[in-house]
């Protein structure tokens, strides 16, 4: 559409740039805004209300210092990468499967999305339940007489945040696995044929033709598992509250724990402006590269 | 789009071809063959597993306290007892209130339906821009947007308190939309860019000879075509507002507050015993909206991203 | 929303003899389990007694959920009529920067300065000589609770004391029983150690390391003693596997636990469980060495409001609040001690009257809310919970980190 046509140019920009009004509202008022602020603030002492006492990077190097922190960052990491290969894999592969021209398939794709309408707090609850070794999966399966099974990843500091990752992914690849049945249902059915007759194996055909065409499927459901990943904190809040002791805590955690419990601002600032700047680091360049820099028509 | 030019018949085609009607899978199978037990098998022992957290929930909420105490929580319940699900929607105490989650039952539809169709009117206009009619910088504002997917919520808290403090809009209903249309607005837009992004270029240009406007083409061309993706959003919007608690308590005031705010007094008192069974039940009621919505418009959800979210 | 309140309003007029006086005052607080509503609701009725009207704003989740709640609420310029705080510090900028209403007036009015004891809950509600808040009771954590048929089921005698519950554990564990019952959240860590500390090391050292921030005691021996005796606790407790401080109560009452450090809120759950003090399970104010108080408890604050009528009712709720009749009824249903001595609690039980006995003998301490900032106690929380979960952190690199947190404590 970038080749438009000069006479009406400019009264077609008009009109769009008037009803893109509340999209450049919130991105500079509220995004930018919010952001600036939030930054601003990371450099002060503020405590329960914000103030504007500068103490310089003090509030940074305490952030750096703290081994909540450190493990918040590592958990994320861990559970962002899995999280994010798993929702991928497991939601093409369910995808995959639902695509056969199988019976039921109506019901499986609901069984199969139905938690995504439950909160975090609901689905991190339900997995406390059904994780914890006293009466949950462990006791059943000792009362069945195998007295030795262990099984309670929510009480070892270890493992605690893949059994934080068994609820996330309970919840959420449901909707991935749509978006990807959704994608394959966007591919002509001659591609299958061409690929049959040329001899191409099944699993060849996925990975090389179907996959590649699905660019936008994947970078839809890319932004929405990473958005998720980040802004993890009900579901750690609701299954273990970030323990045993700190061994799940998450940064979206830190900050609220900072800002609320500790009633320290500035800290929760702080850590809030490093949670944005890797996400800048990342998204950007990869934002630019993909909505910015091509232009269709 | 990258092949510029397509004929007539493939124009008429595509909107119908978008509404896909079946499978589109390799190979049929017909017999009881190793790869259909195969297939089903695994969705057998999946669903098993997606449903495990349900089953748990539904046998809990039909027990009596004493039963869950001694408790197998996968054992169906003894004797089936439908009162931890009275008391979740009509007895359970928030504070000195106790009529349990009916009481913010209405509150949630009054800020769900404002705050739905707000956000998704908005984002759909944006998409539009985005997709059909760029302007310079527009793409920035985009990537802005999408960078403010991943901020936590939880920062921009104190932001928004001052905003609208400032606006006047603190506390009321219309506060609280907006916030609703704003947290929304990223994964939305990015939605309804896509979907319309896949639309013929063809359709659009046909009707700017026509003489239609900005406005002209987005009723009488997106909009109708444009079913399926409006669907989809509303899902991710019912799904997200619906089980918002912190906007809803933040940004307004008791008699506002949403059912969520009785869900989380239920579930989450700090002292006294916990009622398992009426945490349980609370827990399926309230996510009976969301539910509902996808049990009706699955078919059409599949089908909305099937023909929106496809291109990018 | 208008048309609502409208009918609400005339809905109040038709129902109250004194429509015509009767002021809304929306009142939030963190109170939602039984005991708790049951409390508030003493608070209430007393309040629409006056012939104004309560309306309830409790959102459960204590701290981490209600406080940005109240404090964006009261930030935002639409604050409510009263809300619940922490008494100490926890409010102390909100009242800085005058948002917060001064209710010296109806202090000094109450003679509040002769009745509340011990005094330094109304200190804790002062700022420069203006009192900002009512204290409505005292909780003290400092205690510990067993099970009397854990011990003697297994042929020993139920502890006294610290030292005796140590020598008995190894029996217990014997017998498949968790010694020492302590929940996930991090503050109930926090609260053993403190425990231990009031208890080991005295109600003086308590005051110089929180209250002076002394962080050359904090590092040195007298410290090092009450870290070694948190190690055992934490051995003790090792096998305990919940999250809830009342899961935590539950497995004492339940016979699989033998004992656990908690506040006196503890109570309310043997009640609720049908148990008796003194014969079914025993309770020892501070670990039975240094029986002492530690004075925090609930308070309530009154934003400041424009408008003419609420005000009034903020002061009529802050009279209510410090009468008599009402601390009595309140306490009673909450479990907690009253902020004045001079009412008669006959209704109160064993445990709630050794409470109440240690009170007026004058053993008090204040709480950690009340010396330390937010902050502060946040980070010795973040210490504990990870210390008494990871067996690999030693006691003196536990101490080595609780000195420097002291250190630049405020």
């Amino acid at each position: 559409m970038a080749a438009a046509t000069g006479p009406v140019r400019w009264h077609r920009n008009l009109s769009a740039k008037i009803a893109a009004i509340p999209m450049i509202t919130t991105a500079l008022v509220v995004f930018i805004g919010g952001t600036a602020w939030t930054v601003l603030y990371s450099f002060t002492s503020s405590k329960l209300l914000p103030r504007e006492k500068f103490v310089g990077l003090a509030q940074y190097e305490r952030l750096w210092s703290s081994s909540k922190w450190l493990i918040s960052i590592e958990n994320l990491a861990i559970y962002g990468v899995f999280s994010l290969v798993f929702s991928l894999l497991i939601g093409f592969m369910l995808a995959a499967l639902l695509d056969q021209k199988i019976r039921f398939e109506d019901t499986f794709r609901t069984i199969l999305l139905y938690p995504f309408a439950l909160s975090f707090i609901v689905t991190g609850l339900a997995w406390q339940w059904i994780l914890n070794p006293d009466f949950g999966i462990q006791h059943v399966v000792r009362s069945l007489g195998w007295e030795s099974f262990s099984f309670d990843p929510l009480y070892d500091p270890d493992i605690v945040i893949y059994g934080i990752l068994i609820a996330g992914l309970w919840q959420g690849t449901g909707l991935i696995m749509c978006l990807m049945l959704a994608g394959l249902r966007g591919i002509d059915e001659d591609i299958w044929k061409a690929a049959k007759i040329d001899g191409i194996p099944m699993w060849k055909t996925y990975i090389f033709i179907v996959i590649p065409m699905m660019r936008g499927i994947f970078i839809t459901a890319i932004v929405l598992i990473a958005s998720g990943i980040i802004k993890v904190y009900d579901l750690v809040v609701a299954q273990t509250g970030g323990g045993p002791g700190i061994a799940s805590e998450v940064p979206a955690k830190y900050v609220y724990d900072a800002m609320f419990l500790s009633q320290n601002l500035g800290q929760g600032f702080a850590a809030s402006t490093m949670m944005l700047l890797t996400v800048i680091i990342i998204v950007v360049p990869w934002a630019y590269l993909e909505f910015g820099g091509k232009r269709r028509g | 789009m990258g092949n510029v030019t397509k004929t007539a018949a493939e124009i008429q085609l595509a909107p119908a071809r978008q509404e896909m009607t079946g499978p589109r899978g390799p190979k049929p199978g017909r017999t009881l063959s190793r790869r259909n037990i195969m297939i089903y098998g695994t969705l057998i022992v999946v669903s098993l597993y997606y449903l495990l957290p349900l089953y748990v929930m539904v046998v809990t909420s039909l027990k009596g306290m004493p039963e869950i105490r001694l408790g197998n929580i996968f054992s169906p319940p003894v004797e089936i007892t439908f009162q931890p699900w009275v008391k979740a929607w009509a007895e359970a105490c928030t504070g000195l209130n106790c009529d349990g989650l009916s009481r913010g039952f209405f509150n949630s539809v009054r800020i769900l339906i404002p705050s739905v169709v707000l956000s998704i009117a908005i984002a759909s206009v944006n998409g539009y821009a985005l997709a059909n009619w760029r302007f310079k910088g527009s793409e920035t504002f985009f990537t802005i947007l999408i960078v403010g997917a991943f901020i936590p919520y939880q920062v921009m808290i104190y932001p928004i308190v001052i905003m609208l403090r400032e606006v006047g809009l603190y506390g009321s209903l219309t506060g609280l939309v907006i916030v609703h249309t704003i947290f929304g607005m990223p994964i939305l837009t990015l939605l309804f860019r896509n979907y319309f992004a896949s639309v013929p270029q063809e359709l659009f240009k046909a009707a700017r000879v026509d003489g239609a406007g900005f406005w002209g083409i987005y009723f009488q061309i997106m909009v109708p075509m444009s079913l399926p993706i409006f669907v989809v959003a509303m899902i991710l919007q019912v799904t997200g507002i619906w089980n918002d608690f912190l906007f809803g308590v933040i940004y307004t005031k008791p008699d506002l507050y949403p059912m969520t705010v009785q869900l989380n007094n239920i579930v989450n008192s700090t002292q006294g015993v916990k009622e398992y069974n009426v945490n349980m039940a609370a827990t399926i009621l309230t996510g009976l909206v969301p539910l509902t919505i996808y049990f009706i418009s699955g078919k059409l959800f599949v089908r909305g991203i099937a023909a929106g979210a496809v291109k990018g | 929303m208008k048309a609502l309140r409208v009918v609400f309003a005339a809905t109040t007029a038709l129902c109250a003899t004194t429509a015509a006086l009767a002021t809304d005052l929306e009142v939030t607080h963190w109170w939602t389990s039984g005991g708790e509503a049951a409390a508030v609701a003493e608070f209430a009725k007393a309040f629409d007694a006056t012939g104004n009207k309560w309306v309830d704003g409790a959102i459960a989740g204590s701290g981490g959920t209600a406080r940005p709640i109240m404090i964006s609420r009261i930030t935002g310029g639409d604050p409510m009529g009263a809300t619940q705080f922490n008494h100490g510090r926890q409010a102390e900028e909100l009242v800085e920067a005058g948002l917060m209403r001064d209710l010296t007036d109806i202090a000094e009015e109450g003679n509040w300065k002769e009745i509340v004891f011990p005094p330094s809950l109304l200190d804790s509600c002062t700022l420069d000589g203006k009192i900002y808040c009512v204290p409505v009771n005292i909780h003290s954590p400092q205690w510990l609770w067993l099970n009397n048929a854990a011990f003697e089921d297994n042929g020993l005698a139920v502890p006294t004391n610290w030292d005796e519950f140590v020598a008995a554990a190894p029996k217990l564990q014997e017998a498949g029983i968790v010694p020492l019952a302590i929940g996930q959240q991090p503050w109930q860590t926090t609260l053993a150690f403190q425990t231990l500390l009031t208890a080991l090391a005295g109600p003086e050292t308590y005051t110089k390391v929180f209250g002076d921030k002394d962080a050359d005691l904090a590092a040195g021996p007298e410290l090092a003693k009450v870290f070694e005796a948190a190690a055992i606790a934490r051995e003790l407790s090792k096998d305990s596997n919940v999250q809830a401080w009342n899961d935590a109560t539950n497995l004492v009452i339940t016979g699989k636990a033998g004992g656990q450090i908690m506040g006196d809120w503890a109570q309310g759950e043997f009640q609720v469980a049908n148990q008796v003090a003194g014969t079914d399970y025993t309770c020892l104010p501070g670990l039975g060495v240094n029986e002492v108080i530690q004075t925090g408890g609930d308070a309530f604050y009154f934003p400041k409001v424009d408008d003419e009528a609420t005000t009034k009712a903020q002061g009529e709720l802050a009279k209510v609040m410090m009468s008599p009749e009402t601390q009595v009824a309140f306490n009673l249903k909450k479990g907690s001690l009253p902020v004045r001595g001079d009412v008669d609690l006959s209704a109160a039980n064993d445990c709630m009257r050794k409470g109440l006995d240690i009170l007026a003998k004058g053993n008090i301490i204040p709480g950690t809310d009340q010396l330390m900032s937010a902050d502060s106690n946040q980070q010795v929380n973040d210490l504990f919970v990870e210390f008494f979960n990871n067996p690999e952190m030693s006691a003196e690199d536990a101490q080595k980190q609780f000195a420097s947190i002291i250190s630049s404590a405020d």
